[in-house]
């Protein structure tokens, strides 16, 4: 990462109006937004969006020519173009030809994506932005650091300031005071404008209908008053059928700002007349800039499903640290670095993917069912397929794929030093990479890794098996977590083996965008997995079960290797997490776990990869309750800790706020105890309660549990 | 039913709401509204009515009788006027908007401009949902579908909501059971 973007961060986490804007609004907007949906049924909503916007992507030369024939026979003017240059052209000669000299426009993220208002103000047109927002931003010569909400990161201090300088009077910070001026100062220009441009958040194929949608009811006047109109739409926003736009408009103000509708809809299909009888001189650009090329690629398709809702912004435990402006210009948050990438450049996104921690909230409530993480990840595997790695992250690299070597040197690591400070190498090696972060404490290596101990315990010879795949922590640091497995697994009937080549599951390479190393560590494992035939292969990590369960795969489809893919699709169907593996013996009755018990109270972190990508949640939250203990809901208790494997270690300065945030709600919940089910969260939250000097035990579920069975 | 789920739905959004059975009656109220709230024929104090059928069979002499009010709609008189008067033809129940073919420019300027938009709509044009309006209202016959949900607001500063940006920041919507219906 480049020290300017490094500098970017550190500027805007320290920035407390933005952070404090952008915490409170996400707070505020989870609630809300549910609130919005109640009565719906979002998954079969979004199910029909995907559907619909997904056909269009397939479909978009089609869809362009029966939009455009369909908007001339009403008599629209229909300009269709691939190059964002031709965009402004086209624009600026529309206007010379009409002696323009005054433009209004209401938001538009196609003008940002091109830079349509500084090139008009060159040629000498005055631009006026009339949503507040980016009025604000104009004013203040900024850039959008939201899509749906520009100006979020400014105070109504820094707002009442522009204003006065602009209305020449000192003006309080009174909101509604400042609402009032813009709306007085902006009245004269919108009836002065030779034309208005605006954007489209949908394009109707099947009509030749753009449709609108604004609060404050600047698109209605950018569209009535001047006696031009341009519309200035992205390709992705065409739809085929009219009927759609209803489902479309069901989602979108619910999931961008929790309303039922917008104040405001327009539905515009061709021109209308003028208050002087004469007919409105309307355009429609059709842009292109690289969505068709988007659409064909079969990875990036999906992104064309996004119907700018910016919801992924909102629930982003990043974006609310680091606000839009880290993003770069134009588009922001987690579509924001995947539509950089496209519209602008690959190498432009080189940074910004980096901000992605992988958590998954985004994918749970994109309306377009678009897996944005995932997307990210195909970046950075570009990139490096691109650019070749780093050298030091090639020479960890080498180490990971080595398993010998890897796992002597972590063996080293725990004689050389406790806690793990000192070596340069090792210390880079995933999950341990750690130099140590203010406000977190590391583990220690265990002095005998859990491969060692494994072959003290004795178990009883039983017929059902099952390979437990420990995961780098559980074996050289927590090797208390894996004794505790056995134990469960023995009581419930079934024999645990341990295969000793298993190695590190590749979720460090692969999140990096090293894939080859991932898909070589997940032959190591399949082969060591299914060596012996066993009913389970059980993980207590939920990134390693995400590993064996989904991504051995998927790195394989990636990189279009096919030889291991049959056994690796056998290994996924073998994969079981330990709280559902637990849940399923005690409910076939063959583990029973104390009952009746008044254990108190505890509350649940949900760690990422098993809420949103495995899908477990409740399984651990119902042992814990079933063996006596009271759990009590911690406020964002899905919310990422911060941990994210090496993320923290590169990106210490998000990680942490977002780790003090955790922290705080665990403490807010008065439970003695937090519970989770990975190791790595453990690790996260563990070192900071430690440095927090919080008496919160941190436990994973499968300690808790190992102490309630039944004699 | 419908009507009682709109009002919810409108007045969560700061909407006022009322529903007459008569056309008199209606007029009646809206006449009050306009003079308590200050109806004069002097500039920001104007009401403009636009063409509707809500005035079918009315005296448009005897309202102009009332200082300020005009059937005139320019848009000089518009950006000038406090109160803009129009019919919205359909209302969705279910998030209580209110919806009109605004083709001619007339209706969009008395909804736009003034500070207060009176909107008169048939009870009986109260629809369930968008989906249902949409079935009904095709663009080849409506070149400008409006839909209007409250009045014009804004959270662009600090996110603090606050009401009446570049359009009303008043919306009074007046349900007048004679006068029928798409429904």
């Amino acid at each position: 990462m480049g020290t300017e973007f490094k500098e970017s961060i550190t500027k805007a986490v320290n920035n407390a109006n933005l952070t404090g804007a952008l915490g409170k609004f996400s707070e505020a907007y989870k609630v809300n937004r549910a609130k919005a949906y109640e009565g719906i049924d979002f998954e079969e909503l979004r199910g029909r969006i995907a559907d619909l916007k997904g056909y269009a992507a397939a479909h978009l030369d089609e869809l362009s020519d029966q939009f455009q024939k369909n908007a001339e026979a009403c008599g629209a003017k229909v300009f269709r173009t691939k190059d964002p240059a031709k965009v402004r052209e086209y624009i600026l000669k529309v206007a010379q030809d009409n002696g323009v000299k005054t433009v209004i426009k209401s938001k538009s993220m196609a003008t940002e994506e091109i830079h349509l208002n500084q090139y008009l103000e060159k040629a000498g047109i005055e631009v006026g932005e009339t949503d507040l927002g980016e009025w604000i931003i104009q004013l203040a010569g900024q850039t959008p650091s939201h899509m749906v909400m520009p100006a979020i990161h400014m105070t109504k201090e820094e707002v009442s300031d522009l204003f006065s300088k602009e209305v020449n009077e000192r003006l309080t910070s009174d909101i509604p005071r400042l609402v009032k001026v813009a709306r007085e100062k902006l009245r004269p220009t919108f009836l002065a404008a030779d034309m208005g441009i605006s954007g489209g958040n949908i394009a109707v194929a099947e009509t030749g209908s753009i449709v609108l949608m604004t609060n404050e009811g600047n698109a209605r006047l950018v569209t009535s008053l001047p006696k031009i109109h341009i519309a200035l739409v992205g390709i992705e926003k065409l739809i085929e059928k009219y009927a759609d736009v209803a489902t479309i408009l069901k989602a979108l103000p619910r999931s961008a700002t929790a309303q039922l509708l917008t104040s405001y809809v327009s539905i515009i299909t061709g021109p209308t007349p003028n208050s002087d009888g004469s007919m409105k001189d309307m355009h429609i650009i059709l842009m292109d800039n690289r969505r068709s090329e988007m659409a064909a690629d079969p990875k990036f398709k999906q992104a064309l499903q996004c119907i700018r809702c910016a919801s992924c912004l909102n629930v982003c435990p990043i974006f609310r640290l680091v606000g839009g402006h880290v993003f770069g210009k134009v588009y922001t948050g987690g579509i924001g670095t995947i539509l950089t990438a496209w519209f602008d450049e690959l190498k432009k996104s080189e940074d910004i993917q980096g901000l992605c921690i992988q958590c998954g909230a985004c994918t749970d409530v994109c309306p377009g069912k678009i897996d944005i993480p995932d997307l990210i990840m195909e970046i950075r595997r570009r990139l490096v397929q691109d650019q070749g790695l780093p050298l030091l992250q090639k020479t960890i690299y080498a180490v990971v794929n080595n398993r010998k070597l890897f796992h002597g040197m972590l063996r080293a690591a725990s004689i050389a030093g406790k806690p793990f400070t000192s070596g340069k190498f090792v210390r880079h090696l995933p999950l341990f990479l750690a130099d140590l972060t203010d406000g977190r404490s590391l583990p220690a290596i265990a002095a005998e890794p859990f491969r060692d101990r494994f072959k003290k315990i004795r178990q009883p010879k039983l017929k059902e098996k099952a390979a437990f795949y420990a995961g780098c922590l559980i074996d050289f640091a927590y090797p208390e977590m894996g004794e505790s497995l056995v134990k469960i697994l023995n009581k419930g009937g079934i024999e645990v083996i341990f295969p000793d080549d298993q190695t590190c599951c590749g979720a460090p390479a692969r999140y990096n965008g090293a894939y080859e190393v991932a898909a070589s560590n997940a032959v190591d494992n399949i082969k060591a997995l299914l060596r012996e035939d066993v009913t389970y292969v059980v993980s207590a990590c939920p990134t390693c079960t995400v590993a064996l369960d989904h991504e051995f795969i998927s790195t394989f489809e990636s990189l279009g290797q096919t030889e291991w893919l049959p056994q690796a699709k056998i290994l996924a169907a073998k994969t079981i997490d330990l709280s559902t593996l637990v849940t399923k013996l005690v409910k076939e009755g063959r583990l029973t776990l104390k009952e009746g018990q008044k254990l108190g109270k505890i509350t649940y972190h949900d760690s990422c990869h098993l809420k949103r990508t495995l899908k477990v949640s409740e399984q651990p939250r119902e042992l814990l309750q079933g063996v006596g203990y009271e759990v009590t809901e911690m406020f964002e208790c899905d919310t990422c800790c911060g941990m994210g494997g090496s993320y923290s270690m590169k990106l210490p300065e998000i990680s942490a706020p977002i780790l003090q945030r955790k922290l705080r709600n665990i403490k807010e919940t008065g439970a003695p105890t937090v519970a989770m089910d990975c190791p790595g969260c453990v690790m996260q939250i563990r070192g900071g309660m430690d440095q927090d000097g919080a008496t919160v035990q941190v436990r994973h579920t499968v300690e808790l549990l190992a102490e309630q069975l039944e004699k | 039913m419908l009507y009682e789920q709109f009002k919810v739905r409108a007045e969560g959004v700061s909407a006022e709401v009322t529903r007459y059975a008569t056309k008199n009656e209606a007029l009646e109220h809206l006449l009050q509204f306009l003079h308590k709230e200050g109806l004069a024929d002097t500039p920001q104090s104007t009401a403009l009515w636009a063409e509707c059928s809500f005035l079918d069979g009315m005296d448009r002499s005897e309202l102009t009788k009332n200082a300020g009010l005009t059937f005139e709609v320019t848009r000089e008189l518009s950006a000038q006027a406090r109160f803009g008067i129009s019919q919205m033809e359909w209302a969705l129940a279910d998030t209580g908007s209110l919806a009109q073919n605004s083709t001619a420019i007339e209706q969009r300027l008395v909804s736009s401009l003034p500070s207060i938009h009176i909107a008169l709509a048939p009870t009986n044009g109260i629809l369930p949902d968008m989906p249902t309006l949409l079935s009904r209202v095709h663009p080849q016959e409506c070149a400008y579908l409006a839909m209007i949900t409250g009045p014009s607001r804004t959270a662009d500063i600090e996110r603090v909501l606050t009401i009446g940006v570049h359009g009303p920041d008043r919306l009074i919507i007046i349900f007048v059971d004679e006068l029928g219906g798409d429904n």
